[in-house]
């Protein structure tokens, strides 16, 4: 088989395995959960990885983008779809949801894109620890802006995503959610490589090695802060829709500081710059979660207390700025990198 | 009116006073290690509970003392052991966490993450010890009322403001005159030069652990004093917020940090009187970020050059 | 027209007076050297110039455009590229990739393209490509191409550094101080890169240099300036007779 198709075949034989587990009931509900969860965290740490690991910045924020993407997606897909006692009759009817979903993703996607705009025009001439305290009021200023807007239910929360989806498993019944999350991972690891491989995409890695040199050797440093932290943003709004619609329920207590934690823990429990470490912290960190749950509040202890011993023993990360590739040689003939 | 708004500053006079304790701390050990100390805002929150322990143990409630001291010795006992506790809890947390990663000569930003971590044990280690149940803090001295200008004002507000404002004065004294502080400013500007000639580092470092922890401690015991009820989140946004008001105020300088922390609860205490304490953050946030655009260092910082 | 045409520049730093009322014109194709004590505004200078600053007072034209403004990536994309006293390599890329990140201003592809892998994408990543293994080659560094930056030697360092420089394709290339920290054997093969480089390539030289021997023996024309100011102007032979030159290095020997 070619080189170019091996990739794509290889996904798609995993997502029919998938499905088939899932049609036979290997895979409960339970286990479909703790996957979809898990493919969201992977959106998170890769998106953040473009801006805190390849960019070199530190954003705090990405639980406000993730926000942003949540409420739009839901809001989107409601008034579409949902009567509502705010947005009336559904436009839509429910046939056609899931034709309509990757429409809703994307408009979460683009509005937390342009929600970025607020930490990316400040850091054209912000750098550092004072830009992560802008990516931190950014992340407070969306989650309490989210609070006082009624009509997505201020502090209470927003909820009927749950029958969109339900709209669109009476159509086919397949597990919906467990797909479009495996999509949107898919989509996430195949835009975000792309774009760091190519020359275009080196530029933000020249920012983070030595921005006066980017500058000057002809990078245009505003432009590239500007497609690195939308680019970064949009993902994240892709997996708060994603969220949205798993959960089927949306409330800005969901997007506090603490997510934002989780998303910085894993970017760098994976190591700065590389894809596959933001992966495999994502699934390490989610199996973590959960055979943790037994231990109940003490889980907020021993969690951090692990992460803190293994940054000890690899103070650069599971995988520091290496990718799969780099240790697997042998697997490049699979697939190519220009 | 008038009174209102002394009313409404002094609230923000007293707010901005734990603000700023707390943003000092934060500044400290950023200017010497440019680390942002995470867990600081939990090491405030150790403090109120440490005071709270220190003094509830002094009132005789566990039996360890004979109860009946009078409260204002109970006071004065409590607020040197809250320190020195408090910043025992510092200086630990740099020695098993931070010193290891720092020897390695990790990045720094792993530095942080483990601070974030910190913070979190923090809080939750003290949500599994001590329950979720908030607890209240004893009132130690009788409340005095001042009349200011048409504003009533408590005695506890005032100590809490003029605690601030010595502690500043105190540390200024430190940083600029004291040897240890002129080690202090030499390490932040060259960690590397600071061992060669003859500084020991290491008790450097500890030392501004020490004092930003124990004004965390203070600042926590003040606070506890004034809102008696204390639960293991307190310190999270307290925390957080201190840390944005000691940025825009400017980290590298103690001064930006003081002003920072009291404009940070004038914001707060004005957008909330005027528009609706809903929304308190969303204004105020929002101003701040817009300072932090115009002026990308802080009020007080001074802007990097770089050279080339 | 000419290349670069500096009508009195001026530069403060505050009070400072960093740059002060400079003129300088080059034709193109010159190889000339900007000397002077330590601290006279020499990189100042090649600031201005490469964009970095903007002047206070004065204008730069590059190829008759007037650069005041411009962000130094613009500046850059018309045709001046330089180096750095201190190196400024990317460390965690290779030298290739060094190379290649320099051609940012001609890529000639959108983040689309990038993202899609259109046509165009592919054709120009493979010129780039190209271009940047053709000039490794050309300077006889194609065995480097998959090094990084920190496991070369210093005087190696230099020379991708120049050779980054040179992937602009610059009509005028800015060395700043390009002997500094050189061995003096390294420093002879240096001058022959230069000379080289000079004969090779279709641009004009201006260099920031400490080293007499280098700029004795390489410059046609040489600026000296002391305080921000021009103190003299000419040919290698008049500067080392100049009595100003020598009393702004050596001091007064009266004193």
């Amino acid at each position: 088989m070619s080189p170019r198709l091996t990739t794509p075949a290889a996904l798609f034989a995993l997502l029919l395995g998938l499905m088939a587990l899932t049609q036979t009931g290997i895979l409960g509900q339970y286990e479909q959960t703790i996957l979809s969860t898990m493919g969201i965290y992977m959106i998170l740490a890769a998106s953040l990885n473009l801006v805190n690991g390849y960019m070199g910045e530190f954003s705090v924020g990405h639980a406000g983008f993730m926000a942003v993407g949540a409420y739009t997606s839901s809001v989107v897909g409601v008034y579409l779809f949902v009567p509502d006692p705010f947005f009336g009759q559904p436009l839509l009817p429910m046939d056609l949801a899931y034709l309509a979903f990757p429409l809703i993703l994307a408009a979460g996607f683009v509005a937390a894109a342009l929600v970025g705009l607020l930490v990316a025009i400040p850091s054209f001439k912000t750098r550092g620890d004072y830009l992560a305290v802008i990516t931190l009021a950014a992340g407070y200023i969306v989650k309490s802006a989210l609070e006082n807007i009624d009509v997505v239910g201020g502090p209470r929360g927003f909820m009927g995503m749950k029958k969109v989806v339900m709209g669109m498993e009476e159509m086919i019944s397949i597990p919906w959610m467990l797909i479009w999350i495996f999509i949107g991972v898919v989509f996430t690891v195949w835009i975000l490589r792309r774009f760091v491989y190519s020359t275009y995409g080196k530029g933000v890695m020249a920012i983070h090695q030595d921005e006066v040199a980017a500058e000057i050797m002809s990078v245009n440093t505003n432009k590239m802060k500007l497609v690195a932290f939308m680019l970064s943003s949009g993902l994240a709004g892709l997996a708060g829709g994603l969220y949205a619609y798993l959960i089927g329920f949306v409330n800005p207590a969901s997007f506090t500081i603490l997510r934002s934690t989780e998303c910085l823990v894993m970017v760098y429990l994976g190591g700065m710059g590389s894809l596959t470490g933001s992966i495999l912290a994502a699934a390490i960190f989610t199996l973590m979660l959960e055979f943790l749950k037994p231990l109940e509040q003490l889980k907020w202890v021993a969690i951090p207390m692990l992460l803190i011993v293994l940054m000890q023993f690899r103070p650069e990360g599971l995988m520091g700025n290496r990718e799969l590739s780099d240790i697997f040689p042998k697997l490049k003939r699979f697939y190519r990198f220009k | 009116m008038l009174e209102t708004i002394i009313q409404q500053g002094v609230n923000a006079l007293q707010l901005g006073s734990y603000y700023s304790l707390i943003a000092l701390g934060y500044c400290l050990v950023y200017g010497v290690l440019l680390l942002i100390n995470f867990a600081h805002g939990d090491i405030f929150m150790v403090g109120a509970y440490i005071a709270f322990f220190c003094a509830t143990a002094f009132l005789g409630h566990y039996g360890l003392i004979d109860a009946g001291m009078p409260g204002w010795i109970v006071l004065a006992l409590t607020v040197p052991l809250t320190m020195l506790l408090t910043s025992g809890v510092g200086i630990f947390i740099e020695r098993v966490a931070y010193r290891p990663l720092r020897l390695k000569g990790a990045n720094r930003l792993y530095v942080v993450i483990t601070a974030l971590m910190m913070g979190i044990i923090l809080q939750y280690g003290n949500l599994s010890m001590l329950g979720a149940s908030r607890k209240a803090f004893p009132n130690l001295v009788p409340r005095v009322l001042f009349e200011i200008g048409g504003a009533t004002v408590t005695s506890l507000k005032l100590a809490s403001i003029v605690t601030c404002f010595l502690v500043f004065g105190l540390l200024q004294w430190i940083v600029t005159r004291t040897k240890i502080g002129m080690a202090m400013r030499a390490v932040s500007y060259d960690k590397f030069a600071v061992p060669l000639m003859g500084i020991p580092l290491d008790i450097v470092i500890v030392f501004t652990f020490f004092l930003g922890s124990s004004m965390a401690g203070l600042a926590g015991l003040l606070y506890a004093m004034n809102f008696p009820v204390l639960d293991p989140f307190m310190g999270a946004l307290v925390g957080w917020k201190a840390f944005i008001a000691a940025v825009v105020g400017g980290i590298g300088d103690i001064r930006g940090a003081f002003i920072g922390g009291f404009l940070l609860a004038f914001l707060e205490v004005f957008v909330a009187a005027t528009f609706s304490s809903e929304l308190r953050d969303l204004i105020s946030f929002t101003i701040l970020l817009g300072i932090l655009s115009w002026k990308p260092t802080g009020l007080f910082g001074k802007p990097r050059t770089t050279k080339i | 027209m000419a290349l670069l045409e500096i009508t009195n520049l001026t530069q403060r730093f505050g009070g400072l007076l960093a740059v002060n009322d400079l003129s300088v014109h080059l034709e193109g194709r010159e190889l000339c050297a900007l000397i002077g004590p330590n601290g006279a505004g020499k990189t100042t200078v090649f600031n201005l110039v490469s964009g970095f600053y903007q002047p206070s007072d004065g204008s730069i034209k590059i190829g008759g455009v007037d650069t005041r403004g411009m962000k130094p990536h613009q500046v850059t994309a018309l045709g001046v590229a330089r180096t750095f006293q201190n190196i400024r390599l990317w460390n965690d890329m290779t030298v290739l990739d060094n190379i290649k990140v320099s051609q940012h201003y001609r890529l000639g592809y959108s983040l689309m393209d990038s993202l899609m892998r259109t046509r165009r994408y592919i054709d120009r990543e493979a010129a780039i490509d190209r271009t940047a293994m053709e000039l490794l080659e050309f300077l006889g560094m194609r065995e480097l191409a998959n090094e990084f930056p920190p496991n070369l030697a210093y005087g190696t360092q230099r020379k991708v550094e120049i050779a980054r420089a040179l992937s602009i394709k610059p009509k005028l290339l800015l060395l700043d101080e390009p002997a500094a920290g050189l061995p003096s054997s390294d420093v002879v093969e240096l001058i022959k890169l230069i000379e080289w480089i000079h004969k090779e390539f279709d641009l004009a030289i201006w260099m920031i240099e400490h080293q007499m021997t280098v700029v004795m023996s390489l410059c046609q024309w040489i600026k000296v300036i002391d305080f921000g100011a021009t103190i003299a102007e000419g040919t290698p032979e008049d500067i080392r007779n100049n009595p100003v030159v020598i009393r702004a290095y050596l001091g007064d020997e009266n004193i």
